[in-house]
This record gives C-alpha cells, structure tokens and sequence, in this order.
C-alpha cells in the first residue's frame, strides 16, 4: 500500500488530505498519470506539473524518481513557508 | 539545535536566551521574524499556515546541517507557527549564533532562503473577497539558487 498526501490546493481540489492506494507504478511521473486518469478532479488537479511539487518518502523528488519501494508519496505546489 | 513547529507564539527573547543562555563561547546572535503583513486593498483578514507533519521537521534539520557545514555557527534555532494568523503576528523565526557577527549573518540569510524553497509550509490569504494560497516567489527561488553556486 502507498500512502499518498496532498497539500494546499492540491488539496482542496482532489478534496482529501490523503488517502492509501494500491498502484504499480515505477515512477513519480507514472503515479501522476494514473492519477490523473481516475477522475476529472484528479486531471485537473494534476493538468499543470510545472506548479507541483513531489516528495517521496519525505525528501524532495523529481517527477522521474523511482518509487517502488516508496511508502509515502506527497504532492504540494511550490512552498511558500517563512 | 532546535526546530519548533507551533501553533503557539513565541517569545523572540526567551527563545535567544535559550541559545545562549549557558554558553561564553557565542558573540554574535542574529534572529529574523517573518510576520504576517496586509497589503492590497481587500483588507486581509486572517493567514493560515499548513504544513506537512514530519517532513517539514525533516527539512528544517537539513537545511540546519548544511548551515553547520558551510560556516562556524554555534548554534542556531528556527520557530515556525501553522494555523491561523492575524495581521501583524508572528510566523515564523529564524536564529543564528557564532563567536563573530559574519557567519550568523550569512547564516540566517541562507536559512531563510533555503526555508522558503524547502520547507513544506503554505500560506493562504483569508479577505472578505474570498480565500487564496499565496504563490511562490520567483525571487525567493532565485535567492535560493544562487547559493548553490558557492562553495562557502
């Protein structure tokens, strides 16, 4: 099982914090996709990548990093902390 | 070194004493305080912060190990609130402490640079024209990026 979380208005638009997911998906960028595929809220949610922001495991990723032995996958637009 | 993820204020004061309450070695203490600022015209009511529990932790002790690594800093210290703010509150802070004044300088500067890229913190802006998460900033990146080019 992957753990996935979403933050700020990922968010609110996919419209839950997180939720657990069974997937096959090799990469960042596959996930994204199967994603993506599920629902119009999860395509629009997903349909501008230059806006979002991937951790896996808790550690900043790129949308090609490997996650097959990921357990906790989260998607967030650009932080605005400080 | 201490990370602090609150709801609660702090105390800009106690939270330098705290640093450097029992130590001769520290000479130089630089802090920043990020507070929450109105401007446009539709009055701001409230900021909420959110944040992702664990990593931001995580992210926040990274970016303190790199400090450690490139200058000779004593100790340092950063405060970040979530929740929801008010005008004029305080957010977040960052403290840094050496024996001279050049290392915390350059040290909280990097820190701050490094928290607004790094650290999973979000901020949305509450008026009564409705909600909205702030964007980030290009400067914010650009002043993140151009300490990868040095090797300090």
């Amino acid at each position: 099982m992957l753990k996935i979380l979403y933050f700020a208005w990922l968010r609110e638009r996919i419209g839950t914090p997180s939720e657990q997911i069974e997937s096959e998906s090799e990469t960042v960028g596959a996930l994204i996709e199967e994603l993506a595929s599920r629902d119009e809220r999860y395509a629009l949610a997903f349909s501008d990548l230059g806006s979002i922001r991937v951790a896996v495991d808790q550690e900043l990723a790129d949308f090609d990093a490997p996650i097959s032995d990921a357990s906790e996958i989260a998607f967030f637009p650009p932080m605005t902390g400080g | 070194m201490a990370v602090c993820i609150q709801t609660e204020p702090f105390s800009v004061g106690q939270e330098i004493k705290r640093l450097t309450g029992n130590r001769r070695d520290i000479g130089a203490v630089v802090s920043f305080v990020g507070v929450v600022r109105d401007s446009g015209k539709d009055p701001l009511e409230s900021m909420v912060i959110e944040h992702y529990p664990g990593m931001a932790e995580v992210a926040i002790a990274k970016i303190v190990d790199e400090v450690h690594r490139r200058w000779n800093v004593s100790d340092c210290l950063v405060v970040h609130r979530h929740g929801n703010l008010k005008p004029g509150e305080e957010i977040m802070m960052v403290v840094t402490a050496s024996a001279h004044r050049a290392d915390a300088f350059a040290a909280a500067d990097f820190m701050m640079d490094y928290l607004k890229t790094r650290a999973p913190f979000w901020k949305k802006e509450l008026r009564s024209g409705g909600a909205k998460w702030v964007s980030s900033n290009r400067a914010d990146e650009a002043a993140s990026r151009r300490w990868e080019a040095e090797t300090a």
